[in-house]
C-alpha cells in the first residue's frame, strides 16, 4: 500500500472538529470574534443535525437556549426561523420553571445553520475526518501544547487551538437488535481514528450509549385514536433579538397514545434479543431518556407509558414516535409499535437503534472547557459525556468564547452556578462524576428562581457585550428594559392605596380580604389572586410597559421574599467562589490534608475553593485547612 | 470566610466547678446583653469598657435566673480572635453550661464549629504564622470528634426515625422535580392536598424530635450498659431490682419500636443506659436466633457489661458462650440467685474466663498470655447478689464507682454540644417545613415547596451526618419513569 502523503493545506487560529450543535456554536463563537476558523465534518449535509428528537428547548433545555442566546449564541435564531410548533411548559407552575420548548423542521434547520455558518466571515467549512491531533511538549515539559490537526487524507492544518465537538461519532456502532452496523448516526461516516490519537496525548477515553425510537410514515397511522396537541395560542421566541409579532404562524400538532400490557408482553418476551440485555452494549445509558424495554423492566407497575408523535418536518412524512426508543430487533420493534393504538399498521421509515460512542470523563477540564493538561485543546458536547442539542450548543458556545479569550490573552468566561444554567452543566461535568450522558434538569439548579429564563438576558447579556458577541445596540436594549423595570418597581412601591370604598369594592371583586390599613400598590401585587393587570383597574397613573417589562416586574415583586433568600444564598456561595486556588499549588506543601483528600485535590486541580468543596472525598474540614493554607501563604 | 457571631463552651466539658462559654464576633455584646442582667437587674452589658469583668445572672426567656455569673468582655482587635468577645464565667456542670450557650445562640450567635475559634484567631493575625500547622490539626481533630460524636452517640431508634422522615422528603421533592422536568408525563393535579397530608406528619414527628431533644433524650447518654445471660438467670430481675430502687426512670421517645429493652436510669450520679437482651443459648428457633444475635451486636458496641450467671446451677455450654462473647469487654459478673445454695464460686468464675481466654488466644497468635491472663484478673469483678432478695446492690454501685473513678469506665462529654447541634438542625428543619406550609397556604406554584423541602432534607441530613449530594437526583430516576 502506498503511504499517505503529508501536507500542509492551510494555517489557522482554530480548528473545530464536529459540525454538530457544539461545534456550530464553538465555531461561530471564533470566527465572530475574529479568529480564522475551520469547522470539520464528516458530511457537510449533515450540519447542525438533529439525528435524534425533533425539538428544541424544554424543561430547563429552554432556560439554556435562552442563555445561549444572552451571549450572543446561534441556536435560539436559528430555531425561531425554522420551528413549525411552539409551546410554554409549565405556564401553571412558577415563572423558574416554564420553559419554552418548539418542534423544529430538522431538514430546515440544518439547511438554516449551515447558511449561518457558510455566510460568517473568517469560516471555512471542510468536509474531511479529522484522525490526528499534532502536539509539542511545552517548554517547561509538564504540559503538552496543541499545534495542529492531520486529516484522512493527510492534510495538515496548524492552528493554536482545537476543540473538539464529536458528538456520538468517534468509534461509533449502532445497534438494532442482532445487527450491528460501525456508523454513526442515520448511517454517517463514524470517526474511527481520533481516539487512538487522543489517548496518545494522555486523555482517558470512556464509552457511553444513547439511543432513538423508530421514525414512521404518517400515511400509515391512524391519528383518530391519539389526542392532538396543539401548539400555543401567542408565540414566545426563544431569541431576545426576535421580534415576537414576526414569528406568529400556523403551527402543525403533535399527537399522545399510550402502550398497552400487550405491547409490554411483547418486550418481555423479546429481551434475550436486546443488546442491551443481552450484555452485547458495554457502554452506560441515561437514565432519563430510557428504552421502551428499560421502562418496562424498571417500572413494570406501569399499565402504560405515554407515546408522543411528532412530525420531522412540514417537507417530509416521517414522524418520531417519542417515548419508545429501542435497540430490539426490527422484527420485534414493528410488532410492539403496532400494538399501539394508531400504530396498528404503522410503516417504520427508520427502525429504532442505539447508538454507542466514546467519549471522555470532563473532570479532565477546567471549567472554561480546556484540558488541564493539553494548552489549547477544548472539548464540549456529548464528547463531554452530556446528552442533548441544547447542552451541547452551550458547551461549544463557552468554549468557542474560551479559545477566543485564550488566544486574545484576556480573562476567560466562566460562568458559576449563581449565574446561569450554563454554569451549573458545565460545573457538574467538570467536577462530579458522572456514570452517564448528563442531561439539564431544574432540579439541579439551586438558584432556579435567580435563574429564570425570562431574565436571562438581564442575566448575561452584559457577559456577551464583554466577550463581543453582543452587539452595543443589543445590549443598550437590556440596559433600557432594567431601567424600565426598577423604575416601575419603585413606582408601584410608591402608590398608596387606602382602605377607602373604591379599593375595597375593587378586592372584594377579586376574593381578596379587604384593606384594614394603608398600602402600596407593590404589597397588593404579592397577593396571590392579585396580579399586575388586574391592579390596572386601581392604577390610573400607569403608563403603557411593554409585556417582557412588566412581566419581570410582577416577579419581581411577588416572589421577593423567596428571591431575596436566595440572593443571601448566593453571596455565601460566591465567597467561596471567589477564593481562586493559584495553579502552582503545591498539595503536598498543605499540612494536615487528609490523604484522600490531598490525593483528590492533586488529581483535580480545582480553579477555586468553591469548587474544591465539591469534588466527593473533600470535606468541610480540608476545606478550612485549605482556607487557612491560602492564607497563610497569602496568595 | 463566616464573619458571624460564634459561641462556644471554652472550658473542658467535665463536672468542675467553673466554665466558660466564649462569644466571639460583631454582634457579641448586642446578643449577650439579651440574657445578662447586672445586680440590679438591668441590662448593662452594651455600656462594659474594654477588659472589664462585671458580677450579675444569666436569664432565660421569662427572665427567670439561670445561673450567676462574671461576665468579661474584651474589644476586639485585643481579644483571643482579634473579634469582640464575651466571656460568661459560669458555675460548672455540663448541663448548666449547655443551657447557657443554648441561650446565647437563642439570642442570635451560631454554634461555632469545631476549631473555629482558633482558625478565626489565626485568620485575624492573633496567633503566630508559624501555628498555622497547628492549627489545621485543630481543625481536624475537632472536626473528626464532632463528627463521631454527632452520628454514634444517637440513639438507634432516632436516627432511623430521622432516616425515614428524610426519605419520605426526598420522595416527595422527586416527585415535584420529575412533574417539573418532565410535565408531559407526570401531572401535579391535586398534589397541593397530598403535600398538606404529608406535611402534617412530618411537622407532627419533627415536633416530637424536638421535644425529645429538648429533653436531651435523643442521644445515647451515658455508659451503654448491655446486660447478658442464658435465659432464667435473672437478667430481668435484676434490671427490674435497678429500676425500682431508682426512681429516676427515663422512658423512650414514645411510638419508637425496639428489639431490645433499654432504660436509662442515674446510679450514684452516673448515668447508665442499660439494654436488657435476650437470653442467649444456642437454639434452632429462628425467632430466638434473631434475639441472640441482636445480644451479640449490643455486647459488641457497651461500654460495659452485666454478665448475670446463676449460682445455683452449674456453668453449661451457654455461659461459656456468653463468656467467649465478652471476655475482652469490661464487665462486671453478677452470681445471682445467692440466696438458692450455690454451686457457681468465684473462682470457677475466674477458671471459665482464663480457659475462654486461652482458647482465644490459641486461636489467634500467640502472646504472652501470661500478662494478659494476670490483668484479666485483676479486672474482672465478680460480685453475689441476689435479685429476689434485694442483695448486693449496694456493692454493685460502688463497684461502677470505683471503675468510673478510675477512669475504666466512661463517656463522652461532647454529646451535650452534640444535642444542641441536633437541635438547632431540628429547629431549622421544622422552620423550613413551616415554610412549606405557608407557601401550600399562599397558594404558590409548586416548584416553591421544593426549595424548603430541600432544606429540611439537607437539616435533617446533617443530623445523622449525611450530606445531600445527587439524592434527589437518584430519587428522580429511581422512583419516576422520565422521558422521552
Amino acid at each position: 500500500m502506498l503511504e499517505k502523503h503529508e501536507f500542509l493545506l492551510d494555517r489557522v487560529d482554530v480548528c473545530v472538529i464536529g459540525a454538530g450543535h457544539a461545534g456550530c456554536e464553538a465555531a461561530l463563537a471564533c470566527a465572530r470574534l475574529g479568529l480564522e476558523t475551520v469547522i470539520f465534518t464528516v458530511s457537510v449535509d449533515s450540519i447542525a443535525l438533529m439525528p435524534c428528537n425533533p425539538n428544541v428547548g424544554g424543561s430547563s433545555k429552554g432556560h439554556l437556549v435562552r442563555e445561549v442566546d444572552a451571549l450572543g449564541g446561534e441556536m435560539g435564531k436559528n430555531i425561531d426561523k425554522t420551528f413549525i410548533q411552539s409551546k410554554m411548559l409549565n405556564v401553571s407552575k412558577g415563572p423558574a420553571v416554564h420553559s419554552l420548548r418548539a418542534q423544529a423542521d430538522k431538514a430546515d434547520y440544518s439547511r438554516a445553520m449551515r447558511k449561518v455558518l457558510e455566510s460568517q466571515k473568517n469560516l471555512t467549512i471542510k468536509q474531511a475526518e479529522v484522525t490526528e491531533l499534532l502536539w509539542e511538549e511545552n517548554k517547561e515539559g509538564k504540559v503538552k501544547k496543541i499545534i495542529g490537526v492531520k486529516t484522512f487524507t493527510g492534510a495538515v492544518y496548524k492552528c493554536r487551538v482545537v476543540i473538539l465537538c464529536t458528538g456520538t461519532y468517534l468509534r461509533a456502532r449502532c445497534l438494532c437488535g442482532e445487527s450491528i452496523t460501525y456508523t454513526g448516526p442515520n448511517g454517517l461516516q463514524a470517526a474511527n481514528h481520533l481516539t487512538d490519537s487522543l489517548k496518545a496525548l494522555g486523555i482517558e477515553m470512556r464509552r457511553f450509549k444513547t439511543g432513538t425510537p423508530a421514525r414512521m410514515d404518517k400515511k400509515s397511522l391512524d391519528f383518530s385514536k391519539m389526542e392532538e396537541q396543539f401548539g400555543d395560542e401567542k408565540i414566545t421566541p426563544f431569541s431576545f433579538s426576535t421580534d415576537p409579532e414576526s414569528i406568529q404562524k400556523e403551527q402543525v400538532s403533535c399527537y399522545l397514545t399510550y402502550t398497552n400490557e400487550k405491547t409490554h408482553e411483547i418486550i418481555r418476551a423479546s429481551l434475550d434479543r436486546s443488546p442491551i440485555y443481552a450484555g452485547i452494549i458495554e457502554g452506560t445509558g441515561p437514565r432519563y431518556c430510557p428504552s421502551i424495554e428499560d421502562k418496562v423492566v424498571k417500572f413494570a407497575d406501569k399499565e402504560r407509558h405515554q407515546v408522543f408523535i411528532e412530525p420531522e418536518g412540514i417537507h417530509t412524512d416521517e414522524m418520531y414516535v417519542g417515548g419508545m426508543s429501542s435497540s430490539l430487533p426490527e422484527d420485534v420493534q414493528l410488532a410492539m409499535y403496532r400494538t399501539v393504538p394508531g400504530l396498528e399498521h404503522c410503516k417504520i421509515v427508520r427502525n429504532a437503534y442505539a447508538i454507542e460512542y466514546d467519549c471522555i470523563d470532563a473532570r479532565q477540564l477546567y471549567p472554561t472547557l480546556e484540558f488541564k493538561n493539553i494548552s489549547g485543546l477544548f472539548a464540549a458536547g456529548q464528547f463531554n459525556g452530556s446528552s442533548g442539542y441544547e447542552e451541547a450548543a452551550a458547551q461549544g458556545l463557552i468554549a468557542g468564547i474560551n479559545a477566543a479569550m485564550l488566544l486574545k490573552g484576556k480573562e476567560p468566561l466562566i460562568l458559576d452556578r449563581s449565574e446561569a444554567y450554563i454554569g451549573v452543566l458545565i460545573d457538574d461535568l467538570v467536577t462530579k462524576d458522572n456514570f452517564e450522558p448528563y442531561r439539564m434538569m431544574t432540579s439541579r439548579a439551586e438558584y432556579r428562581l435567580l435563574l429564570r429564563q425570562d431574565n436571562a438576558d438581564l442575566r448575561l447579556r452584559k457577559k456577551g457585550f464583554e466577550v463581543g458577541l453582543i452587539t452595543k445596540l443589543q445590549f443598550d436594549d437590556t440596559l433600557a428594559k432594567k431601567y424600565l423595570i426598577n423604575k416601575e418597581i419603585e413606582r408601584l412601591k410608591s402608590v398608596t392605596v387606602g382602605a377607602s370604598e373604591k379599593y375595597q369594592l375593587f378586592l372584594e371583586k377579586f376574593g381578596s380580604s379587604p384593606l384594614k390599613t394603608g398600602s402600596n400598590l407593590a404589597e397588593l401585587m404579592c397577593r396571590p389572586e392579585l396580579d399586575y393587570e388586574k391592579l390596572g383597574e386601581i392604577d390610573p397613573d400607569r403608563e403603557w410597559l411593554p409585556e417582557s417589562v412588566t412581566s419581570q416586574v410582577e416577579i419581581e415583586i411577588k416572589y421577593e421574599g423567596y428571591i431575596e433568600r436566595q440572593l443571601r444564598q448566593v453571596e455565601q456561595f460566591k465567597k467561596m467562589e471567589k477564593k481562586r486556588i493559584p495553579e502552582n499549588i503545591d498539595y503536598d506543601d498543605v499540612p494536615s490534608l487528609r490523604i484522600e483528600a490531598r490525593q483528590k485535590l492533586k488529581n483535580f486541580r480545582p480553579i477555586s475553593v468553591g469548587q474544591a468543596s465539591r469534588i466527593s472525598g473533600v470535606s468541610p474540614a480540608d476545606i478550612s485547612v485549605l482556607l487557612v493554607y491560602l492564607e497563610h501563604k497569602a496568595y | 470566610m463566616r464573619t458571624d457571631t460564634i459561641a462556644a463552651i471554652a472550658t473542658a466539658l467535665s463536672n468542675s466547678g467553673i466554665g466558660i462559654v466564649r462569644v466571639s464576633g460583631k454582634e457579641a455584646v448586642n446578643i449577650v446583653n439579651q440574657i445578662y442582667r447586672d445586680k440590679n437587674g438591668h441590662k448593662t452589658m452594651s455600656a462594659m469598657e474594654s477588659h472589664t469583668i462585671h458580677y450579675g445572672f444569666i436569664v432565660d426567656e421569662k427572665g427567670e435566673t439561670v445561673d450567676e455569673v462574671m461576665v468579661s468582655f474584651m474589644k476586639g482587635p485585643k481579644s483571643f480572635t482579634a473579634e469582640d468577645t464575651v466571656e460568661i464565667n459560669c458555675h460548672g456542670g455540663v448541663l448548666l453550661l449547655n443551657r447557657i450557650l443554648e441561650l446565647v445562640i437563642k439570642s442570635g450567635a451560631r454554634l461555632a464549629e469545631p476549631g473555629e475559634f482558633t482558625k478565626r484567631a489565626f485568620l485575624n493575625g492573633r496567633i503566630d504564622l508559624s501555628e498555622a500547622e497547628a492549627v489545621m490539626d485543630i481543625i481536624h481533630a475537632q472536626n473528626e470528634l464532632a463528627l463521631k460524636s454527632s452520628v454514634s452517640q444517637l440513639k438507634g431508634a432516632v436516627s432511623s426515625k430521622i432516616k425515614k422522615l428524610r426519605e419520605k422528603i426526598i420522595y416527595e421533592i422527586a416527585f415535584i422535580e420529575s412533574a417539573l422536568d418532565d410535565p408531559e408525563h407526570i401531572s401535579l393535579e391535586e398534589y397541593p392536598n397530598h403535600l398538606k397530608e404529608v406535611l402534617e406528619i412530618l411537622l407532627y414527628e419533627v415536633n416530637i424530635l424536638l421535644s425529645t431533644a429538648d429533653d436531651g433524650k435523643i442521644l445515647r447518654e451515658g455508659i451503654c450498659t448491655v446486660i447478658v445471660g442464658k435465659p432464667n438467670a435473672g437478667k430481668s430481675s435484676f434490671l427490674n431490682l435497678l429500676l425500682g430502687e431508682n426512681k429516676a426512670i427515663v422512658t423512650d421517645i414514645a411510638g419508637t419500636t425496639r428489639d431490645v429493652l433499654e432504660e436509662h436510669i442515674r446510679l450514684k450520679g452516673m448515668d447508665l443506659n442499660l439494654i436488657d437482651t435476650a437470653g442467649i443459648r444456642s437454639t434452632e428457633d429462628t425467632v430466638e436466633k434473631i434475639g441472640v444475635e441482636k445480644a451479640r451486636e449490643y455486647a459488641e458496641k457497651a461500654d460495659l457489661i452485666l454478665y448475670v450467671a446463676d449460682s445455683s446451677v452449674p456453668l453449661d455450654e451457654n455461659d461459656r458462650e456468653i463468656i467467649k462473647m465478652i471476655a475482652s469487654k469490661k464487665c462486671i459478673v453478677l452470681l445471682n440467685k445467692t440466696d438458692l445454695e450455690s454451686v457457681v464460686t468465684e473462682d470457677i468464675i475466674f477458671e471459665a474466663f482464663c480457659e475462654v481466654l486461652e482458647n482465644i488466644q490459641e486461636e489467634n497468635v500467640k502472646k504472652d498470655d501470661e500478662v494478659q491472663k494476670e490483668d484479666r484478673f485483676r479486672e474482672l469483678k465478680v460480685l453475689k447478689v441476689s435479685a429476689k432478695e434485694s442483695i448486693g446492690i449496694e456493692e454493685f454501685e460502688k463497684t461502677l464507682q470505683d471503675m468510673f473513678f478510675k477512669g475504666e469506665i466512661s463517656f463522652e462529654n461532647e454529646v451535650y454540644i452534640t444535642n444542641l447541634r441536633h437541635k438547632e438542625a431540628l429547629q431549622d428543619t421544622k422552620n423550613a417545613l413551616l415554610m412549606v406550609e405557608k407557601s401550600l397556604e399562599d397558594n404558590m406554584p409548586e416548584d416553591f415547596y421544593s426549595i424548603d423541602l430541600m432544606s429540611a432534607y439537607a437539616s435533617l441530613g446533617s443530623i445523622i451526618g449525611e450530606e445531600v449530594a445527587d439524592d434527589l437526583v437518584e430519587e428522580i430516576f429511581s422512583k419516576f419513569c422520565m422521558g422521552k
